[in-house]
């Protein structure tokens, strides 16, 4: 499998994420997106001809969507990742995968908008995110009352994954995250998963770590 | 009206090969600023009501002093040595005093911290002495002899190794630093930051590398560069107090920090306060 990857892309972390989590054997092609645009270059539009990343390669197949790859990923090294134990948790990791693609449109974009100048409404960018993080948070206090730690059950699934980066990263485009609290004790649990790995602007759980002293 | 110690100084306003023929519209030192292609590719940079200012096209970047530059654009002479990889990092906006991004580049004691299995790794957190000084000749803020334990200091070293750096403050908003180089034990590898002040709170860093390093995909090298930085970026955004404070009292620095309280003295003394904060004594 071979991952067309671009370091600072929430949407290719999530592929790293998984890939690191169920120990899949992913390829890495680095993508100069800033400062090359490579992916609006022709030699990548023949790959992809929308011009995003991330984009997953293997014998032929060619996926350029990361809910996409993500299922390919999960159904290939980790099917529980999947989320079938029953038709309402299958039901959930599908729409919260489709809840993702609201997260890359406001939160995403307000990002790429403050960190690297790619042009946006700022406005309505930081809105749509305020709102997408007040639904997550509002759905993680629910699933906490029926006794479910995770978005589409008490385990992690493709659900967790697919929503997690845009969560931790909203204030690297402005939008403060100190008001979910239920997203940050969510946070903390998907860092603590073992094999979890980090990305720039989402550090791991150091206070996991052996005190210095007795290490 | 900042003042003309502020104003004399030379600025990094855009990076020549993303300089399309469109130009582009920036800020420097709270004003805008429009940079474009003059005849016969040169440089040009202006202010709202026209007026151009003094440029360079030097490092990667376009280069400019919004009053009557007080020197010349500093000298890096190893840009200029053959076999070296010249990178173009690419902008990164960050919301923090130009002067706070510097100060941060001259840190080493975060790195185990920030950077963890990159440039640093706990429990191997200490410091080790170094030396600061203030070149008066040169008046460059210089820290040598400085030493640190590095799990990936370069994509070559297998293993962690004592890397060796040296930095240096040629001019308020730019920082560079020497490391030990792998492949070319003798030489240094040179990683600058260059440091767009936008506001006295917000700034565009543009990262540049001149490395020996024949083996590595020059869009690697991008990343490995840019996964650093970002790192950083949400640190900076989050400190506080948000200028620079240039008298002590506000902060209390430790031997790690000789280097950031040698910079702040520098800026002080050359009445350099864009970005800064003064506590009265």
């Amino acid at each position: 499998m071979i991952l067309y990857d671009y370091v600072l892309s929430p949407d290719c972390y999530k592929v790293r994420l998984l890939a690191a989590l169920t120990g899949a054997k992913i390829t890495l092609r680095a993508v100069d997106f800033h400062p090359g645009a490579e992916h609006r270059k022709p030699e990548f539009l023949k790959i992809n001809p929308a011009g995003t990343i991330p984009v997953m390669e293997e014998d032929g197949l060619v996926l350029t969507d990361s809910s996409a790859i993500l299922t390919y990923v999960a159904a290939k090294a980790g099917p529980e990742w999947l989320g079938d134990d029953d038709a309402r948790m299958r039901a959930r990791v599908a729409q919260w995968l489709a809840f993702a693609q609201r997260l890359s449109a406001s939160i995403g974009k307000a990002r790429t908008h403050d960190m690297l100048q790619k042009p946006a409404d700022i406005d309505a960018c930081r809105a749509g995110g305020i709102q997408c993080l007040r639904e997550i948070e509002a759905a993680l206090v629910e699933q906490d009352i029926l006794g479910a730690r995770f978005l589409a059950g008490d385990r992690p699934t493709l659900a967790d994954i697919a929503c997690f980066p845009h969560s931790m990263l909203a204030p690297d485009g402005g939008i403060s995250v100190d008001a979910y609290p239920a997203i940050r004790l969510w946070t903390r649990r998907i860092r603590a998963l073992p094999g979890f790995v980090e990305m720039p602007g989402i550090h791991r759980l150091h206070d996991l770590k052996p005190e210095p002293a007795k290490a | 009206m900042t003042s003309e110690a502020i104003r004399n100084e030379w600025y990094p306003v855009a990076l020549a090969s993303q300089l399309g023929p469109e130009g582009r519209d920036t800020r420097l030192l709270g004003e805008p600023i429009r940079v474009d292609w003059a005849a016969q590719g040169r440089p040009r940079v202006r202010a709202a009501d026209g007026r151009e200012m003094a440029t360079r096209l030097r490092y990667g970047h376009i280069w400019a002093c919004p009053g009557t530059p007080s020197r010349e654009l500093f000298d890096i002479p190893e840009a200029d040595q053959p076999g070296r990889r010249l990178v173009d990092v690419g902008v990164v906006r960050v919301k923090c005093s130009p002067l706070r991004a510097v100060e941060n580049f001259l840190d080493i004691a975060h790195f185990p911290f920030v950077h963890t299995d990159i440039l640093g790794a706990e429990p191997h957190t200490e410091v080790g002495k170094y030396d600061v000084a203030i070149r008066e000749e040169v008046d460059e803020v210089w820290a040598t002899k400085v030493h640190f334990y590095q799990p990936q200091a370069a994509k070559s070293a297998a293993g962690g190794i004592t890397t060796e750096y040296m930095y240096r403050v040629p001019a308020p908003t730019v920082s560079i630093l020497y490391k030990t180089c792998p492949p070319r034990p003798g030489e240094w590898d040179v990683i600058t930051l260059f440091v767009q002040p936008l506001e006295e709170n917000l700034c565009e860093v543009w990262p540049w590398m001149a490395l020996f390093d024949d083996e590595t995909p020059m869009t690697d090298l991008i990343h490995f560069q840019q996964t650093i930085f970002l790192q950083d970026r949400s640190i900076l955004e989050n400190q506080l107090p948000r200028l620079l404070p240039l008298d002590p009292g506000m902060e209390i620095p430790t031997r790690a920090d000789l280097t950031s309280v040698a910079y702040r003295r520098w800026l002080k003394r050359r009445g350099y306060t864009y970005g800064a904060q003064l506590v009265a004594a």
